[in-house]
C-alpha cells in the first residue's frame, strides 16, 4: 500500500510539471492554430534564466529561501516571455498568413536555434541549479515525501487556478476565447489581435518558466537538451487532454505522469514507457483527435 | 640552346623534388572525441590530454620514425556522443584527412560504431576509454588503454560482497548505453555467483531525468548496497532522487564517475560513496606525478581517469609508430599488436595477445569533495 500511495506521488509530481509545459502549448494553439514545437526549448530558456536569477540573488542578497525562490521565479517568467514575445514577433508574426505547414516548420526551427544558441554560448557541461530550497524528508508511515515534492504540486496547483481564472474570467481571457472561436470576426469587433496573441505567447512561457524552475529544483542537472524528451510529453498531454482546452491539458499531463510512472510496474521493462506514451497519442489522433475535453469543431467552408 | 633550357628544365624540378622531400614529415593523428552532448567533460579531458602529449612530442622535435623526424599533427572532432557521429567522424578522419591512426572514442556506445569503421578501413585505432568488451572484440586494427567491463564488473561486486559486507545489491543502470548494460550484467552474474542476491535491476534510457519509479521499488526492496554504472551527468540525479525517496544504504558506483563534475553536480549527496576507476592522482608513480604536474600547469585542475588514459593511448601509440619503422597504416597496427608490456601514467598495461590490456584497477571514495585512494585490486 505504501509503495502504491509513493508511486502515485510521484506521479503527481511528475505531472505537474508537464502540466505547466502542456498549458504552453495548448494556449498558442487555441489561439493560433500552431503547434509551437520551441516551446520546450522555452521551458529549458526558462530554467537557465531561473539558474542566473538564484545565482545572482543567493550571492547578493541573504534573503529567506521562500523569498529567493519567489524573486527567482518572477524573474525567470519576466525574461522567458520577454524571449518568447520575441520568437513570437520576429519568426511567427511574419507568417501568420501563410499555410499553416510553414509555420509548424518554423516553431521546428525556433526549437532547434533555442537549443544551439545554448549549447554555444553556455557550453555542453550540464550546470547544477543551485538550492534554493532545502530539502527534507517527512516520513509518512512508510511514504517518504520530499519537501522538494510538495513545493511542486502546490505551486503547480496555484499556477494553474491563476491561470484558469485568467482564461474563464478576465477581459484579457474572454478576448483568448473569442480570437480562437472566430479570429476575423473578433478583430472587427474591435479586440487587438496582436496584444492578445503577444499575451498568449507570454502567459504561456512565463508558466513554463516556472515549471523550469521547480524542475531544476526536482532534478537540478540543466543541460541545453532538456526540452526536448519533456517538450514532447507535454505535446502528448495536450493532445490527449484536449488541444486547445486549458483544463484538457492539465488533464492530460497527470495522465502522462501516471503513464511514465506505472508503464514500468505493469509492463516487464522501462523501456515500453514512450512506446505506451506515443502509442496512446497516436491511438487519440486517430480515434479522438479532439482529446478527452476538447470539443468538435466544424470544418468551416 | 633549346636543349639546354630542356636541360636546365629537368635540373630545376628534380633539385626541387628532392628539396621539397625533406619538408613532407607529417603524422597526421586523428582525435575522435564526445566534446558536446551528455558527457562532454569526457571529451574536453581527451582533447586536453591529446594535444599535450603531441605538444610534449612537437616540442622535444617530433617523433623519430625509422631514422627520420617527423612533427605530429593533432586532429580533433567531436562525435556529438552520439553512436552515428562516432562513425562519421572516423569515416572522415580515415578518408578525408588520411590519418595515420586514431584516438578515441571514449563512450563504449561511440567507440563500437567507430572501431568497426577503423576495423574495415584497416586503420589502427585506440580507445582510451571504452571498457565494453565489444569495442576490441574480433577486431585486428583496434585496441584500448584500460579494462575492460568484465574486470571491473567482478572488482565491483567483489567490493561489495567484502568490503561493503552486503548481502543483497540493487542495480540501476541505462539499458540504452552498451557500456552500462555490459557492465550490470557482468555485477549481477558475478554477485550472484558469490552468494548475493540482487533484490531489484532496473533499467532507464539514456537522457532520463526523473528515475522515482524505479527508485521506489529500489528502496522498498531494501538492497544493502545500490549499484549505479552510469555516467557522471546522471549520476547525481539518481543518487538525489534516492535519498529523496528515503533510501539509505550504500551506493557503488563504475569509472564512468570519475569526472570530478560528479561532485560538483551532486554535492553533499554524493559523499561517502564508493566507485572503481583506472588510477587514482593521490597515489601515483613518480612518472604519472610528473604528468599531473605537467597537466594542472596547462590546464589549472587534476587530469581525470580519460585525461591519464587518452595520454597513455598516445604514448603507446608513439612507442608503435617508432617500432614500426614507418609511418604506414600496416606497419602501426603490427607493431601495436607486437607491444606485450606498457608502463603508463595508469600503472602498467600487459598486452596479451588482444587489444585489451590486462592492469589493475582502484576503488575511489568521495570524501569531502574529493576523491580520495581506497584500495587497488588486481587482475
Amino acid at each position: 500500500m505504501a509503495h502504491l500511495v509513493q508511486q502515485v506521488l510521484n506521479a503527481v509530481q511528475l505531472g505537474s510539471v508537464y502540466a505547466l509545459i502542456a498549458l504552453g502549448y495548448t494556449m498558442v494553439y487555441g489561439i493560433l492554430r500552431l503547434i509551437n514545437f520551441a516551446h520546450g526549448d522555452i521551458f529549458m530558456a526558462g530554467a537557465y534564466f531561473g539558474l542566473f536569477a538564484a545565482g545572482f540573488l543567493q550571492s547578493r542578497i541573504q534573503a529567506p529561501s521562500w523569498v529567493t525562490l519567489a524573486l527567482t521565479m518572477v524573474a525567470s517568467m519576466i525574461a522567458t516571455s520577454g524571449l518568447a514575445v520575441l520568437i513570437e514577433r520576429v519568426a511567427y508574426k511574419p507568417l501568420r498568413n501563410a499555410p499553416r505547414v510553414s509555420l509548424v516548420i518554423t516553431a521546428l526551427g525556433t526549437g532547434l536555434f533555442l537549443e544551439n544558441f545554448t549549447l554555444a554560448t553556455m557550453g555542453a557541461e550540464p550546470r547544477k541549479m543551485p538550492e534554493i530550497v532545502r530539502v527534507s524528508n517527512l516520513d509518512l508511515g512508510g511514504v517518504t515525501v520530499s519537501t522538494v515534492q510538495l513545493l511542486i504540486i502546490l505551486v503547480s496547483l496555484l499556477l494553474m487556478i491563476v491561470l484558469d481564472t485568467i482564461v474563464r474570467k478576465t477581459m484579457t481571457g474572454m478576448a483568448m476565447r473569442a480570437i480562437s472561436f472566430d479570429k476575423a470576426v473578433t478583430q472587427l469587433m474591435g479586440v487587438p489581435l496582436d496584444r492578445i496573441i503577444s499575451l498568449t505567447f507570454a502567459i504561456g512561457s512565463s508558466v513554463a518558466a516556472a515549471g523550469g524552475i521547480l524542475y531544476g529544483l526536482a532534478y537540478p542537472v540543466i543541460d541545453p537538451y532538456m526540452g526536448i524528451r519533456i517538450g514532447w510529453w507535454a505535446f502528448i498531454a495536450a493532445v490527449v487532454g484536449g488541444i486547445g482546452n486549458v483544463r484538457g491539458a492539465m488533464v492530460g499531463a497527470y495522465i502522462l505522469g501516471f503513464v511514465e510512472i506505472f508503464t514500468p510496474l505493469i509492463l516487464p521493462s522501462f523501456t515500453y514507457r514512450d512506446f505506451v506514451a506515443f502509442s496512446l497519442l497516436l491511438l487519440f489522433l486517430v480515434f479522438k483527435p479532439t482529446g478527452i475535453l476538447g470539443r468538435p469543431t466544424a470544418q468551416k467552408v | 640552346m633549346r636543349r639546354l633550357v630542356l636541360l636546365a628544365a629537368v635540373v630545376c624540378v628534380a633539385l626541387s623534388a628532392t628539396a621539397c622531400a625533406p619538408r613532407i614529415q607529417e603524422i597526421k593523428i586523428g582525435c575522435n572525441a564526445e566534446l558536446t552532448g551528455s558527457i562532454p567533460v569526457v571529451g574536453q579531458s581527451c582533447r586536453n590530454a591529446a594535444s599535450m602529449a603531441v605538444d610534449e612530442i612537437n616540442k622535444a622535435g617530433g617523433l623519430e620514425v625509422g631514422g627520420r623526424k617527423y612533427t605530429i599533427s593533432l586532429l580533433v572532432e567531436d562525435n556529438e556522443d552520439k553512436a552515428e557521429s562516432a562513425a562519421a567522424v572516423a569515416q572522415k578522419l580515415i578518408n578525408q584527412n588520411q590519418v595515420l591512426a586514431i584516438v578515441g572514442p571514449n563512450a563504449s556506445r561511440n567507440a563500437i560504431p567507430a572501431a568497426s569503421i577503423c576495423e574495415s578501413a584497416k586503420v589502427p585505432m585506440i580507445s582510451p576509454w571504452s571498457t565494453n568488451p565489444k569495442t576490441t572484440d574480433g577486431k585486428k586494427y583496434v585496441f584500448r588503454a584500460c579494462f575492460i567491463d568484465d574486470f571491473q564488473g567482478v572488482v565491483t561486486a567483489k567490493f561489495a560482497l567484502n568490503n561493503l559486507q552486503a548481502k543483497t545489491a540493487a542495480v540501476l543502470y541505462d539499458v540504452g548505453s552498451e557500456y552500462n548494460k555490459g557492465i550490470a550484467e557482468v555485477f549481477k552474474k558475478t554477485f550472484e555467483a558469490s552468494g548475493g542476491k540482487v533484490v531489484a535491476f532496473e533499467t532507464y534510457t539514456t537522457g532520463d531525468k526523473d528515475f522515482s519509479s524505479q527508485l521506489t521499488r529500489i528502496k522498498d526492496a531494501a538492497p544493502d548496497v545500490l549499484f549505479l554504472p552510469n555516467y557522471y551527468s546522471e549520476v547525481p540525479l539518481q543518487v538525489q532522487q534516492a535519498h529523496r525517496l528515503g533510501y539509505k544504504g550504500k551506493i557503488l558506483g563504475s569509472d564512468s564517475w570519475g569526472s570530478p563534475e560528479i561532485i560538483k553536480l551532486g554535492g553533499a549527496d554524493m559523499e561517502g560513496h564508493y566507485f572503481s576507476t583506472h588510477y587514482a592522482p593521490d597515489i601515483a608513480t613518480p612518472a604519472a606525478q610528473s604528468f599531473i604536474k605537467a597537466y594542472k600547469e596547462k590546464y589549472n585542475g587534476v587530469p581525470d581517469d580519460v585525461a591519464a588514459l587518452t595520454y597513455d593511448s598516445f604514448m603507446l601509440l608513439f612507442q608503435a609508430i617508432k617500432a614500426a619503422g614507418k609511418p604506414d597504416r600496416q606497419a602501426v597496427r603490427d607493431a601495436l599488436a607486437g607491444v606485450t608490456r606498457f608502463e603508463g601514467v595508469t600503472g602498467v598495461l600487459e598486452f596479451k595477445g588482444t587489444g585489451d590490456p590486462v592492469k589493475s584497477a582502484v576503488i575511489l571514495q568521495i570524501k569531502d569533495g574529493n576523491f580520495k585512494y581506497f584500495e587497488t585490486a588486481k587482475p
